[in-house]
């Protein structure tokens, strides 16, 4: 593989972690939550789908008609039962409880579908490539990977920008307490918010799943690099999940290309890099800053 | 005159601290009045507990004939209560015409729009695109009082609107608040400023240490009973 190539296909890698990165940064810009579980309720959409296109005998594609809308109740019913008691609590028992569900449904999905590797069909798109020249070959799967991850951030942003559901959600993540005093039923946005976080996981659980094998731990390992992703995007920032995502699926492949072992330390080392540099020189963001969450009260 | 909103006995706490004891009055439909008294005697905690940013540890809390006592802040907002808090509480990073629009959505149908809103405060007009927080104090007052109208509350709940502003701000800010009153809303506000208060309210209710120690309308009170009350001077009285 080339540098070209290794740049190209880093930034379609980055397509993947910024969709499953997308919801993480929704739930933490509304609601300061760092959702644990996130990786695992993605890996659930995967599973899901599993079990659909196994019975009914769809693609994986057309599963998303009922994974993506159970994920929407999924995700409200999360919230309303179980993160908004938890939020009342303080800002760390949420991580807790994140991290319980996290270890909840990986055992769950070990206990129903076997520890065993499963994965989705991709179907025909999944042998076809653009060949650049000789040396690149760009996969149509992977673009359109990094399409979807493009319309669901362009989406979210364009939502929150233009939209009355859009303005409630940033006002109740300004200030919940004020956005109940204009009206707004902060803990029904919230509920939205998490559906929608969650409705974005188990899509891109489904997208991970056709791209690669998974296990029920591999919740864990995903939601790392989506947790980077976020970081290196500026917390909480749509824009900048993207950014982040693409920042580290380059990083991760360049340092491939030095030496197969650097795959995943290139990537740490660019995202402890952000970490130190926005936290000793207070640099924030990769150029984009269009953060939807600004907590400093006028 | 048939009460728009009528407390009774309503005992409201901030953990130990007992912030409202016993407080009992009205507020008719379309009456102005106002609420005076020292620092700490209990007034924002009473209006954030009549708006619901409160639970009431006791008492009740009537609007329309219907108890409202339990009900959350934003269906509030529905029935016709709106409140500008204090220190404004813009959300600053929502332009100015986002913060009014913000309010409409769960508001009661009426005569308030963003035109009109923008209308009686001309000064927001050439600011819709600015982001609330680097709006002067008056500007975010302006914006503040839009966003409660936006609701098109039957009760305006106003915590010092006058606080952090300049003489002539503050001036324009009740001019426009005048404005108001012709159309028939009710308000219920807080007020440092004695003169100013007795001046724009058809009744005073003044508080002391979580009651209510004197209550009067406009004509029957003087400024030195108010003032004794205020401070807990004398043994003032007044009926209502």
């Amino acid at each position: 593989m080339t540098w070209v190539s290794a740049i190209v296909h880093g930034i379609l890698l980055g397509g993947v972690y910024a969709l499953l990165a997308s919801g993480l940064a929704l739930m933490f810009g509304v609601m300061r939550i760092i959702n644990l579980a996130h990786g695992s309720l993605a890996l659930v959409g995967a599973y899901m789908s599993f079990l659909i296109t196994e019975h009914l005998g769809i693609s994986p594609y057309l599963s998303l008609a009922i994974v993506l809308p159970g994920a929407l109740i999924v995700g409200y019913a999360l919230q309303r039962t179980v993160l908004e008691r938890s939020l009342r609590a303080g800002p760390l028992v949420p991580l807790l409880t994140t991290f319980g569900l996290l270890i909840v449904i990986a055992n769950l999905l070990q206990y129903f579908f076997s520890p065993d590797v499963h994965s989705l069909d991709e179907g025909s798109i999944g042998l076809k490539a653009i060949s650049v020249s000789n040396e690149l070959a760009i996969p149509w799967f992977d673009v359109l990977t990094f399409g979807v991850a493009v319309v669901v951030l362009v989406g979210l942003q364009l939502v929150l920008r233009y939209t009355q559901v859009g303005r409630e959600l940033r006002a109740t993540a300004e200030d919940a307490d004020t956005a109940e005093l204009v009206g707004i039923n902060a803990r029904a946005v919230y509920a939205r918010a998490t559906a929608v976080a969650v409705a974005t996981a188990a899509l891109a659980g489904v997208f991970y799943g056709m791209r690669s094998g998974f296990d029920p731990n591999a919740g864990a390992s995903e939601l790392l690099y989506a947790f980077e992703a976020v970081v290196i995007g500026g917390m909480g920032s749509l824009w900048g999940t993207l950014v982040g995502g693409v920042v580290l699926g380059v990083a991760q492949l360049v340092g491939a290309q030095i030496n197969n072992e650097y795959f995943a330390l290139s990537g740490h080392l660019v995202f402890l890099v952000v970490l130190v540099a926005r936290t000793a020189l207070g640099v924030r963001g990769v150029g984009f800053r269009i953060r939807f969450v600004r907590r400093s009260v006028a | 005159m048939k009460p728009l909103l009528s407390v009774d006995e309503l005992d409201v706490r901030h953990g130990l601290l007992q912030a409202v004891r016993q407080v009992s009055f009205e507020v008719g439909e379309g009456e102005t009045l106002a609420l005076v008294g020292a620092n700490g005697a209990g007034k924002t905690t009473l209006l954030r507990a009549i708006a619901g940013a409160h639970r009431p540890a006791g008492g009740r809390i009537r609007f329309d004939g219907r108890d409202i006592t339990t009900l959350a802040a934003h269906r509030r907002v529905r029935r016709g209560i709106a409140l500008v808090p204090e220190g404004r509480r813009l959300f600053p990073g929502l332009t100015v015409e986002e913060n009014l629009r913000v309010a409409a959505g769960a508001g009661r149908d009426g005569a308030w729009d963003l035109e009109r809103v923008l209308e009686v405060f001309p000064l927001l007009a050439p600011l819709r695109r600015t982001r609330a927080a680097s709006l002067s104090g008056g500007e975010q007052q302006a914006t503040a009082i839009g966003r409660a109208l936006m609701t098109n509350p039957r009760l305006l709940l106003l915590d010092e609107v006058s606080l952090g502003l300049a003489p002539v701000v503050v001036e324009r800010v009740y001019e426009s608040i005048a404005g108001l009153l012709e159309g028939g809303v009710a308000i219920l506000l807080v007020e440092q400023d004695l003169a100013r208060a007795m001046r724009v309210a058809d009744r005073v209710v003044c508080m002391l240490e979580g009651r209510i120690v004197l209550e009067g309308s406009r004509g029957e009170l003087t400024r030195e009973q108010v003032t004794d009350a205020y401070f807990g001077l004398g043994r003032a009285e007044a009926t209502a």
